[in-house]
């Protein structure tokens, strides 16, 4: 593909408001999670909670898209003076020539929970003023997201499950490429609710603690939230850009709905995808951030497709012992921690993992490293065998 | 502007059975009557699968294996766009009610099913393709975003790409908030290049401007239409079982719409 630049972005999860906040976290080697106390969950599991979203008030203008999700969105556009950056972008190219091009999983789903408590006892409506397009259908986030930042191209909501915010950068591309848009929002949201808390809990593939991937001793996911945008613009129209988009690879398992190919055949399909987009080999990347939730089955086949591939070479982590998994939102938050990485020339050490399992092959990073990184690969896997890696590189 | 080959076309809806007889009534040889859409299993799914699939995936698979079969193409080669406003509503309805419970013990299976991409899930498995997929939401505008991520998909990739729209509406109470007609499933398989299989190219273009579709001229193909996003595909089908050349709008999201020319390969 024709690399793109990355010209800003923004990131909020449980590790802060901000690249600076996060990229502080990062050299800590502090992690945001923390026992769970949200809503009135009773699960012996960690969450990875952003602080302060009760209250965010939504603009005026957009009062009915209120939900957490949105106030999310609204953070994260409000954050690292994104939404600065997109209006400068939009007197540059036209609110026309922009697209957004976001994910999400569960949306503003949180309300529709909240709502089916307070359904009427005799005819089992919802209550009054429940609004279903603005928050819970998929589509809320972009048409908050445009909306907000007074945009007028093309948009649409990827949602592939915890894959859908490295999948928009394909989307984006490929909008760009065509000629239909200039620049594209990509990125997006996701937020805590019941239907993932107690939908990965039935499954059994929550942590009791705080997560611990590629430990030999992990037992599960640390369920997040959070946002994160980025601002994609042809070279060289954009000087002084944070990175570059090199490639993406996208895949599908064929194999389970909520169980990765035991082998990492789409992993490693996903990977060889990206890198061929780019037209690079596995020794021109630096370091890979690895999707890495802590279950067993994920971590196990992610490590083999990535020995494989890298020769057990690369240096990898996970950065979920961190900000927990942030599903949907996990593509976008790893992205920003790859830009951190080539930015700053620091690979981030995994929070929470004590002792790497003796039967993953790769080169696990448990503590930071300091070292020159000119390119990152990062992975996100969702349910359903829905695969996506990127490749990112320091700006030219 | 993109240009896209049609090479196979999947329909399944109320009164709409497989492309092969619904042509004939949406090119007005046949007179259309409504009846409530009929979708079984599909037998490409295992079993453990076809157990666990909901009315959406049966949608997406019945339209979706028609189409590549007219297109005669290989479900395992090609890539996938699925497109659908709300996903698996039934499943949906029942993990809410489940959650407001007291013991909130949802089921495994029913949270696999409720991610967005569930049909697509359910398809790879099916088909074992393990070519790109991506699942898209713009509520009303859903075969509309699929349609020029698809296109776009064909003029930057150069591969063919298989469309799949579906809608099924929601249980009460959410129908009442979000009622999505009826049951309707469709595919089109898109190529990059005229086959001897085109029927009809589409030339796909992104109109910055507000516009409205035309209604269908009739009045139960029009409540379709309306009443279901998938099914605002209608219109760009009939022209393609008339075989005539024509410009249809399709509504985008807001401000915005695609124009989508048609012309018949002979």
């Amino acid at each position: 593909m024709q690399p793109l630049a990355i010209s800003h972005y923004s990131v909020v999860n449980c590790l802060g408001t901000g690249a600076q906040a996060v990229t502080g976290a990062i050299r800590e080697r502090r992690s945001g999670l923390v026992p769970c106390d949200f809503e009135t969950v009773a699960l012996e599991t960690w969450i990875g909670r952003v602080a302060g979203l009760e209250q965010v008030r939504i603009r005026a203008d957009l009062a009915a898209y209120d939900c957490r999700n949105n106030r999310l969105a609204q953070l994260g556009l409000d954050t690292d003076g994104f939404a600065g950056a997109v209006a400068a972008a939009r007197s540059r190219y036209g609110a026309v020539r922009i697209g957004v091009f976001v994910g999400t999983s569960t949306s503003g789903i949180f309300e529709t929970e909240l709502a089916y408590h307070r359904r009427d006892p005799s005819s089992g409506a919802l209550p009054p003023g429940f609004r279903y397009a603005e928050t819970h259908n998929t589509y809320s986030l972009a048409d908050f997201v445009r909306r907000y930042l007074a945009l007028e191209g093309p948009a649409c909501v990827v949602s592939s499950a915890c894959s859908s915010t490295a999948k928009v950068f394909g989307n984006a591309a490929r909008m760009i490429a065509a000629g239909i848009c200039d620049a594209a929002v990509v990125g997006g949201v996701d937020s805590l609710c019941l239907t993932t808390l107690y939908g990965f809990h039935s499954l059994e593939l929550t942590a009791r603690g705080p997560c611990r991937p590629f430990d030999a001793e992990r037992d599960g996911i640390s369920i997040g939230e959070g946002a994160g945008f980025a601002l994609l613009e042809r070279m060289p129209a954009a000087a002084g850009a944070a990175a570059m988009l090199l490639g993406i690879g996208e895949s599908s398992d064929a194999y389970h709905m909520s169980t990765p190919h035991p082998e990492g055949l789409g992993a490693k399909l996903a990977m060889t995808r990206a890198l061929e987009s780019a037209g690079l080999g596995p020794s021109d990347v630096d370091y890979v951030n690895l999707h890495g939730t802590g279950t067993r089955s994920n971590d196990a086949a992610e490590d083999r497709a990535v020995s494989d591939l890298f020769d057990a070479v690369t240096p990898c982590s996970s950065t979920k012992g961190a900000t927990g998994h942030l599903l949907g939102a996990a593509g976008i938050t790893e992205a920003t921690i790859c830009i951190l990485a080539i930015g700053h020339d620091i690979m981030p050490g995994s929070a929470n993992t004590r002792a790497v399992d003796p039967a993953l092959r790769c080169n696990y990073l448990v503590a930071n490293r300091e070292g020159r990184v000119r390119r990152a690969l990062s992975n996100s896997f969702g349910f359903g065998g829905s695969n996506c890696s990127l490749v990112l590189g320091a700006a030219a | 502007m993109m240009r896209a080959f049609v090479e196979g076309v999947g329909l399944i809806g109320p009164g709409l059975q497989g492309w092969a007889a619904g042509r004939q009534v949406l090119a007005g040889a046949q007179p259309y009557r409504p009846a409530p859409t009929a979708v079984g299993a599909s037998e490409w799914l295992p079993p453990a699968e076809r157990r666990r699939a909901g009315v959406p995936v049966k949608l997406a698979l019945a339209a979706g294996q028609e189409a590549l079969a007219h297109a005669a193409r290989d479900a395992a080669d090609i890539a996938t766009v699925f497109a659908s406003s709300s996903g698996d509503c039934d499943n949906v309805h029942h993990l809410l009610e489940t959650l407001a419970t007291p013991e909130r013990q949802i089921s495994p299976t029913r949270f696999h099913n409720s991610v967005h991409n569930a049909a697509a899930g359910y398809w790879s498995i099916a088909t074992q393709c393990r070519a790109p997929s991506t699942s898209l939401c713009c509520h009303e505008a859903s075969f509309a975003a699929g349609l020029l991520d698809a296109a776009s998909q064909i003029a930057i990739d150069g591969d063919p790409v298989a469309l799949i729209a579906y809608d099924h509406p929601y249980p009460e109470p959410l129908n009442a908030v979000r009622p999505l007609g009826a049951s309707f499933g469709t595919t089109l398989v898109l190529a990059p290049r005229a086959t001897a299989r085109a029927i009809a190219a589409l030339d796909v273009a992104f109109v910055p401007q507000k516009a409205a579709a035309a209604p269908m001229d009739d009045p139960g193909l029009e409540a379709l239409r309306a009443g279901v996003p998938a099914a605002r595909c209608l219109p760009l089908l009939a022209a393609l079982a008339r075989g005539a050349r024509a410009t249809l709008v399709l509504e985008y999201v807001a401000g915005t719409h695609l124009r989508v020319a048609v012309s018949p390969c002979s």
